[in-house]
């Protein structure tokens, strides 16, 4: 049923439907309403759930860890400067295939401090072993928990995941959301079967001590588990689909590409604005068409390589930036493509929650078409001088 | 912020797609903020911030001259004013400037001069974008008991005052 509501609160709901059995978080901008909305459902034992209040997101996620590794459904939400400090424990957390799932409200990291939205947190975890599922509304950012359970729980991936999404664009938006109910979320997420748990009565350690001769074995299966999960993205965005009638079988999402000249590859709430401008321009003429990026980690490369293969150009437009190189995202791009004739041609964007309207991905396109990229779009001079 | 949910919410309740949302990130009483509304037919995907809106409320009229809250507006635009008394500043042509009294009538009818129930009546009446019946929707499902009661007293007088005066 269509319901209309605050991003948080839809996630918040979504998760509660999704049965989670230890809940740690600790609150930070613009992820608060989220675990204040938890904390709520739990103390009126409307889920029935740990909810354990710690002083730090280092506590938080290691708690996520402990009761993942016994054996609970678990989850935490946070961004920004509180998943920085949660870096050494996300290693942890993948290297020892634990299962969590993690809101990311992804929010721009200091210095210098700003709450607003970019995807410099999430994108800085690129390497720690976590999928990376980006949301374009709400509707998709509260499905996405759902799907990310089951994916991450399946015993061919057993690997944690972020689900991200915009801070304030998103978490803070009032929009309509089809919500599942209950029912419906259990047929699709079924009770939490671990892998292997931690037992008094059959003792297994994880996480421990690998010397040279044994370490680059489990980084290589670690590897290959993020690689293979693409497989089970699909079937599980597929089945939610025929379950529900919202498809989520591909990792990536065309829009008006089949005849593009300059496809847009997007990700997260952006892909809405692109859309529209998207519609503006076909109308001026211009064949320009998006692939937006859903699952960033696995990321799908044939895919995308088989998406981009008719178009003359790729802008990539990236809300994040590798200090000293480029965004993240037009690097993939760059490298899936590599060895076509296609350019690729970066824009780092809306750093620090800096608006984009559509007028800017129309002047981005007509950049591309003149072959000029690999830019920090929208710079204020004035202030560089 | 909690005006734009409302209206967000009686337009959804009135059949329409709406979206609300903050411009700002410091979410503090008395701080002056901006937030947007939008709603369509269609399902809304435009995430950027509005730069030409059809309708503004202000809802302090203090900061007018500070800020200069008509920006943008278009042609036929109305903007909706809490005050007290008469706006002493140049309105642009074409824009339809409704000023009402609507911190005297939330405390008359809430006892607390906080305006943006009335403000959505002045808003619904104004406008004619939606009816009165889905902002009584709304507002029933923020407010419950004698709390909605009121909240609804004060709307419907701020929009008996707006048609009133039409």
């Amino acid at each position: 049923m269509m319901e209309i509501m605050e991003g948080s609160h839809a996630v918040a709901r979504a998760v509660t439907m999704c049965r989670p059995q230890v809940i740690a978080a600790y609150p930070i901008t613009p992820q608060t309403h989220i675990v204040e909305a938890l904390a709520e459902i739990v103390a009126n034992c409307e889920l029935d759930a740990d909810y354990i209040t710690v002083e730090s997101e280092f506590s938080a996620l290691s708690a996520c860890l402990g009761a993942s590794a016994a054996g609970s459904r678990v989850y935490s939400a946070t961004t920004s400067q509180g998943l920085a400090l949660m870096f050494e424990v996300c290693f942890n957390v993948a290297g020892m295939r634990q299962p969590v799932v993690m809101s990311i409200v992804n929010r721009a990291l200091g210095a210098p401090l700003s709450i607003w939205n970019d995807h410099q947190d999430s994108i800085s975890l690129r390497d720690s072993g976590w999928m990376q599922f980006y949301a374009e509304d709400n509707q998709e950012a509260t499905d996405l928990h759902y799907i990310a359970y089951k994916v991450a729980e399946d015993h061919r991936v057993l690997l944690p995941s972020f689900v991200c999404f915009d801070g304030f664009i998103l978490s803070h938006t009032y929009e309509p959301v089809d919500m599942l109910n209950q029912e419906q979320a259990d047929s699709y997420l079924p009770p939490f079967k671990p892998y292997h748990r931690l037992d008094a009565d059959d003792p297994i350690s994880f996480g421990l001590f690998a010397s040279p001769d044994y370490y680059q074995e489990f980084r290589y299966e670690n590897d290959q588990a993020l690689r293979s999960a693409q497989d089970v993205v699909a079937s599980c965005g597929r089945e939610f689909g025929e379950m529900f009638g919202r498809d989520y079988s591909g990792l990536v999402e065309a829009y008006r590409l089949d005849d593009a000249d300059t496809a847009i590859v997007a990700m997260g709430s952006l892909c809405g604005t692109v859309k529209d401008a998207i519609d503006e321009l076909r109308d001026a003429g211009k064949k320009v068409g998006l692939l937006k990026i859903r699952s960033f980690r696995p990321f799908p490369a044939e895919e995308i390589k088989s998406a981009l293969s008719g178009v003359s150009r790729v802008a990539v437009l990236d809300k994040n930036i590798s200090l000293g190189s480029k965004g993240a995202a037009c690097l993939e791009i760059r490298d899936a493509l590599y060895g076509s004739q296609i350019p690729v041609l970066g824009y780092v964007l809306a750093l620090g929650g800096r608006d984009v309207r559509k007028k800017d991905i129309a002047a981005i396109v007509d950049n591309a078409e003149k072959g000029r990229g690999d830019i920090v779009y929208g710079l204020r001079e004035e202030l560089l001088k | 912020m909690t005006a734009a949910e409302l209206i967000a919410v009686a337009a959804f309740a009135g059949g329409v797609f709406s979206q609300a949302f903050p411009a700002f990130g410091v979410e503090r009483r008395g701080a002056p903020v901006q937030a947007f509304v939008r709603f369509d037919n269609k399902k809304i995907r435009l995430r950027s911030q509005i730069y030409e809106p059809d309708y503004i409320i202000v809802q302090d009229s203090s900061l007018i001259g500070d800020v200069n809250v008509f920006h943008g507006v278009k042609p036929g635009g109305i903007v909706i004013v809490n005050t007290e008394k008469a706006i002493n500043y140049p309105i642009p042509e074409g824009v339809n400037v409704i000023s009402i009294d609507a911190t005297s009538i939330a405390l008359k009818e809430l006892g607390l001069p906080i305006t943006n129930t009335a403000l959505m009546g002045a808003f619904v009446a104004a406008t004619g974008e939606i009816e009165f019946s889905a902002l009584e929707d709304a507002l029933k499902q923020r407010f419950h008991g004698d709390l909605a009661t009121k909240n609804v007293a004060a709307a419907r007088a701020a929009y008996d005052f707006v048609k009133g005066a039409a």
